[in-house]
């Protein structure tokens, strides 16, 4: 499948000069249009039954999780195959790092084993930088930490686009456990960035402190936080951090927290449901809201995740596989 | 022992308040005085016209004694913490430290407050005073049990032995590699407020006037910490508070992309308590400047932000770095070098840190002006600092200690 070259390429300006994709931060917006434009044609692609775009073919893509994973994984696994790249899993129980080698020489021993892209996970803020710092191939940050997941910001953005063929202008209530969550760092970047009006809401204590500086409205009321907004993100709370140490418990977090019909009412007629998933049924979404066809974007954000990650491997080896008009770009 | 003489530099010596061009005189380990006084026959001349000549620094609260990296900074006695394996908790282990780094800087250390630095029992700190400790240290964290700090206080009150303590709240800064804001949100790093400091200083500050123990804060690096000590030391609490160069010339923007050499404790703060602490050392708030030297290997740094260890290498910047202070017009010479010789000299009743006829002759000889860059990969010891490619004036050309040179470039 072939597609027209990007204008800004066509001028003669690199779309994306950057070597890796390591966050949202230090993205210029037109590259983050850029890429979402990219993964437009994947999700037709993907949609079709002619997959014969074979682009990575001769590359090796690592997947390196430091930190367990499944439908992230098997997104990126899924996205590398289908444009022929050779795709090696390295997941956390299989690694040295469980036996003491240090982060840095896990990722130097990757590093010789000459891989064309890593795409990490890891459980501590910045370490996908610190790889990246170590070697000579693009790297593709998969969530390190609380810091950022750019693809699922990215995901979440073509979601919304193409549900509301816009972003701009739009109200976006992004609700839970904003303290530990890398999706909520990353949307706000790329939301904001591409002109949203983005909120949070979320109890106190899962609030992070100053987060209003980072360009959001804040809220500890939901119903407040949702009034007229046009998209309402959930994020996963995760179990542990339920029984009294941030919230009392599951039914308290559910009866103030949790998004309920009578809820949603208080949002936009068109509203959008999103979800990065897992989902706690019962915790912080209703069962039916997720099911619901019309509202509810959770399996579309599945979809374009997969569509979106080719986008970013595709862009990504451009230039390591020669692709015309791709220079080096700066380290 | 060969006598030297140190010919024409400016004396500088804030114990007795000595500040003009002399010459100095060295023999049997002393100073035998400052004057005009020609050289005796058999002493070496050393030529100081133009550089400065002031007590060798005491450096309080270091956590790895490293006598190249010392010397190479001026420093020629260290005030040790306990945070040693094993934990320095024990009057033998007090008298084995305090030999091990004679002759070349002399080693003076505290006693583990509690057994192996727990926080839970007191250790046998009467016995290791006999044994050569200086001074009580909670090490690198506060003891989070208040009853326990009780106690600690009242007892060490007993021997007049100053309590050199970590002002965090052990509770709030569990897990937390920042200082709560808006950049550690940015970053994503696990962050606690810096109210967390003054927390604990008011408690400490509490006891301490309770107990009317000796309390020395080694890090007070925030503003609402630093009116707590000026308002306890109005009412006649006997505080102090030290600081380490980081924490007035840097602030929390220093931890960009995640660099770990800025991972220290207490984490780096905004910029208004970075300028509460430079007002903090300008107003006396602050008596106290030490390097914090804390040499980290690459295995310990080289880790994501927030599973590094925390410490910075400083020996060999800390004059550099202080003078920075007199350059900028906050403070003198002559009273930034005595809150690193005779301030501290005087806290922990250490020989040293003065050139008064008898003191022990240990000097630095350094040019104030002299243009340096800091570059961690040549450091005499471990290069894990945060002022890496800083560019700063002034170097140390004559380390002496003992009335031996130890250091001359």
């Amino acid at each position: 499948m072939k597609h027209a070259p990007h204008p800004a390429l066509a001028a003669g300006a690199h779309p994306f000069p950057h070597p890796h994709l390591l966050g949202i931060a230090g993205l210029q917006p037109w590259e983050m249009r850029f890429l979402l434009d990219e993964a437009e044609q994947w999700v037709e692609y993907n949609r079709g039954s002619q997959r014969d775009d074979h682009r990575l073919a001769g590359l090796t893509q690592i997947n390196a999780f430091f930190e367990n994973s499944t439908r992230t994984l098997l997104s990126f696994e899924i996205a590398g195959k289908r444009l022929g790249a050779d795709v090696v899993n390295l997941g956390v129980s299989g690694s040295s790092v469980k036996k003491g080698e240090t982060l840095l020489d896990t990722a130097l021993t990757l590093g010789a084993m000459h891989p064309d892209l890593i795409v990490i996970r890891h459980g501590s803020s910045g370490a996908v930088q610190l790889i990246a710092e170590k070697l000579g191939c693009p790297v593709l940050n998969a969530g390190d930490g609380r810091h950022e997941h750019p693809t699922q910001a990215l995901l979440d953005a073509l979601t919304i686009r193409r549900r509301k063929g816009r972003i701009e202008g739009l109200t976006v209530a992004i609700c839970g456990d904003i303290l530990h969550s890398r999706v909520a760092r990353s949307n706000f970047q790329l939301l904001g960035s591409l002109g949203a009006r983005v909120r949070v809401v979320a109890p106190p204590t899962l609030l992070p402190a100053n987060v209003e500086q980072l360009g959001v409205e804040s809220f500890t009321d939901m119903d407040a936080g949702l009034k007229g907004a046009d998209v309402v993100m959930m994020l996963r709370l995760q179990t542990e951090r339920m029984d009294g140490a941030y919230v009392p418990s599951t039914r308290e977090y559910f009866r103030f927290y949790g998004l309920t019909e009578a809820r949603l009412a208080h949002a936009a007629s068109d509203v959008l449901v999103m979800h990065p998933g897992p989902m706690n049924r019962g915790v912080e979404i209703d069962g039916s809201i997720a099911d619901d066809l019309v509202r509810s974007a959770v399996t579309e954000q599945v979809e374009m995740g997969v569509a979106v990650r080719m986008a970013c491997l595709d862009v990504l080896t451009r230039t390591r596989r020669g692709v015309k008009g791709w220079p080096e770009v700066p380290k | 022992m060969t006598p030297l003489y140190l010919k024409g530099g400016r004396v500088v010596c804030p114990a007795t308040g000595h500040d003009a061009v002399a010459n100095v005189l060295l023999a049997d380990r002393v100073v035998i005085g400052i004057g005009d006084a020609p050289p005796p026959a058999d002493a070496e001349v050393v030529e100081c016209a133009g550089r400065v000549v002031a007590p060798g620094l005491i450096d309080c609260g270091v956590f790895r004694a490293e006598p190249k990296a010392c010397h190479a900074g001026g420093i020629t006695r260290i005030v040790l913490m306990p945070d040693q394996q094993p934990p320095l908790d024990d009057p033998a282990l007090v008298a084995f430290t305090q030999a091990m780094g004679k002759p070349g800087v002399w080693v003076h250390p505290l006693v583990a407050a509690t057994r192996g630095l727990a926080g839970h029992e007191l250790a046998e700190i009467g016995l290791a005073r006999e044994a050569g400790a200086v001074g009580v240290a909670t090490g690198r964290g506060a003891i989070p049990s208040t009853a326990v700090m009780h106690r600690l206080l009242s007892y060490a009150r007993a021997f007049d032995m100053v309590v050199v303590t970590h002002a965090e709240d052990a509770a709030l800064t569990h897990g937390a590699v920042a200082t709560e804001g808006d950049y550690a949100t940015r970053l994503g790093l696990p962050a606690a407020p810096a109210f967390a400091e003054s927390l604990a200083i008011m408690r400490d500050l509490r006891l301490a006037e309770a107990t009317g123990a000796r309390l020395h804060i080694r890090q007070v690096t925030t503003g609402e910490g630093l009116a707590l000590v000026r308002a306890a030391r109005a009412r006649g609490v006997r505080v102090t508070a030290g600081i380490t160069p980081a924490h007035w010339l840097l602030n929390e923007t220093a931890q960009a992309g995640f660099r770990s050499f800025a991972r220290l404790s207490p984490p780096l703060r905004d910029d208004g308590d970075r300028r509460a602490v430079a007002a903090g050392l300008a107003d006396g708030t602050i008596s106290i400047i030490a390097s914090g030297h804390d040499p980290r290997s690459q295995e310990g740094k080289r880790l994501p932000y927030a599973d590094a260890e925390p410490g910075m290498a400083g020996a060999e910047t800390l004059l550099a770095l202080a003078l920075s202070l007199v350059r900028e017009g906050a403070l003198g010479l002559r009273e930034v070098l005595g809150m690193m010789t005779a301030q501290p000299a005087a806290l922990f009743g250490l020989p040293g840190g003065s050139l008064s006829p008898g003191s022990p002759a240990d000097l630095m000889v350094f040019d104030e002006a002299a243009p340096w860059r800091i570059d961690g990969s040549r450091f005499a010891g471990a290069g894990n600092t945060p002022f890496d490619g800083l560019p700063v004036a002034g170097r140390v050309h004559l380390t002496i200690k003992g009335g031996e040179a130890v250091w001359r470039i």
